[in-house]
């Protein structure tokens, strides 16, 4: 495949069948590879399509400043993109979040400003916010509440999946933004009677819980119920045996949160074999493993490397 | 019929400091009946007069009750209740 510049190679990745972990021909398991992106992630799609989008609309002119709360991949496809568009790149990110991604993000140019670990991303987006209050010139193009992140999976993962397994009857990624999952599940309920639109939320350690009290919680703007047929909570204990499961039977080496999506989408599976009904499970590889080597889950046992993640955001 | 409920950090002080207590309840409603009984002003917590919290989610055996049928959602002995603040967690 020839593309004219490294932006225009977003996309258009790989769905492959894993027939070890599917449980029987009827049913079967596909893994959708957004690692296939150029940078990495699954978050290539929408920032592009905040950044393009934020273009259109005049918000971004040459020069300007981005500024945008993330633990890490949606900045650092802001970040490569921010470089060939000749933007600077300012991430309000949680110190909770690995090396790798900090690393990642300073080597493309990107500015980052620390959140505290307490709260998560909550925190991340109220300093975020605060900052963008102060320096009215910046660009925030806030994935949480901007529809062209849902756009971008609605005019380009939602057709892809479809195009390549017209069979599809389920529809499973992890649940932060909730941009892939709201568009997606927009794309595919307006076109395939019947399908489940499935939320993994990942559960983290009890530090990440840690707000003052539960009014202070965090809804993203773009989450729409109704799009969705269910959604589990996946513990990190679950993610994490089914990440090295995924390497292990089918040879994919991912990221942590796709193991809290393969979770759920083997639960879903094995509810279709006990009910006799086919199944074509599609969930998201939202990214590989790479940018999470240090916090050692790849290694030891499963009860370590649990002990290791405790307090880290690792989707 | 006992139910194991999850209390997140936020809400132990209305559990003696418990992250996991137990209860009772044909429907999730009942149950938060029966805890309020045992760990008064925890209901409120949880409530308010339009049903579940905003910010608050609640997990039947790790599936979202407001998927399964809200409060009203049937309990089975030796489920397991989680209870969690809605946060923006880490995807993004």
């Amino acid at each position: 495949m020839r593309f004219d510049s490294l932006l225009d190679s977003v996309g258009r990745t790989p769905l492959v069948g894993l027939p070890r972990l599917s449980p029987s021909p009827e049913v079967r398991v596909w893994a959708k590879l957004e690692d296939r992106n150029p940078t990495g992630s699954v978050k290539d799609r929408p920032a592009l399509w905040m950044v393009e989008q934020a273009e259109k609309e005049g918000l971004l002119t040459p020069g300007c400043t981005i500024l945008e709360p993330t633990s890490g991949n949606t900045g650092i496809s802001l970040a490569m993109a921010a470089r060939l568009k000749g933007y600077k790149l300012i991430c309000v990110m949680p110190e909770n979040t690995s090396e790798e991604r900090r690393q990642l993000l300073r080597m493309w140019g990107a500015e980052i400003v620390s959140s505290p670990a307490a709260g998560g991303s909550n925190e991340a987006v109220r300093v975020a916010k605060e900052l963008a209050e102060r320096n009215p010139d910046w660009v925030m193009l806030y994935q949480y509440g901007n529809p062209a992140n849902w756009r971008a999976h609605y005019e380009t993962t939602g057709p892809e999946i479809l195009e390549d397994l017209p069979s599809v009857t389920h529809f499973v990624a992890g649940l932060g933004t909730t941009g892939t999952l709201m568009g997606v599940g927009r794309f595919l309920r307006e076109r395939v009677p019947g399908v489940q639109i499935v939320a993994a939320e990942p559960r983290y350690g009890e530090l990440v819980y840690g707000l003052r009290n539960v009014d202070e919680g965090f809804i993203p703007e773009l989450y729409d119920e109704s799009v969705l047929t269910t959604r589990f909570s996946v513990t990190s204990a679950d993610a994490l045996r089914r990440t090295r499961e995924l390497l292990a039977t089918e040879g994919i080496f991912a990221g942590i949160s796709t193991g809290c999506a393969l979770h759920a989408a083997l639960g879903l599976a094995a509810k279709a074999v006990k009910a006799g009904q086919r199944a074509d499970i599609v969930f998201i590889v939202a990214d590989g493993g790479w940018k999470y080597l240090s916090t050692g889950a790849y290694e030891g046992t499963l009860d370590e490397a649990e002990d290791r993640l405790e307090g880290q955001l690792w989707a | 019929m006992a139910i194991k409920v999850r209390i997140p950090t936020i809400l132990r002080s209305y559990t003696g400091g418990e992250k996991l207590v137990s209860g009772e309840g044909a429907t999730l409603e009942e149950l938060i009946g029966d805890l309020e009984s045992r760990h008064p002003g925890l209901k409120g917590r949880l409530m308010d007069e339009n049903g579940l919290r905003r910010f608050v989610n609640v997990y039947l055996n790790d599936e979202d009750v407001r998927f399964l049928g809200g409060l009203g959602t049937p309990l089975s002995d030796g489920d397991t209740v989680t209870v969690l603040p809605a946060v923006a967690g880490g995807a993004g």
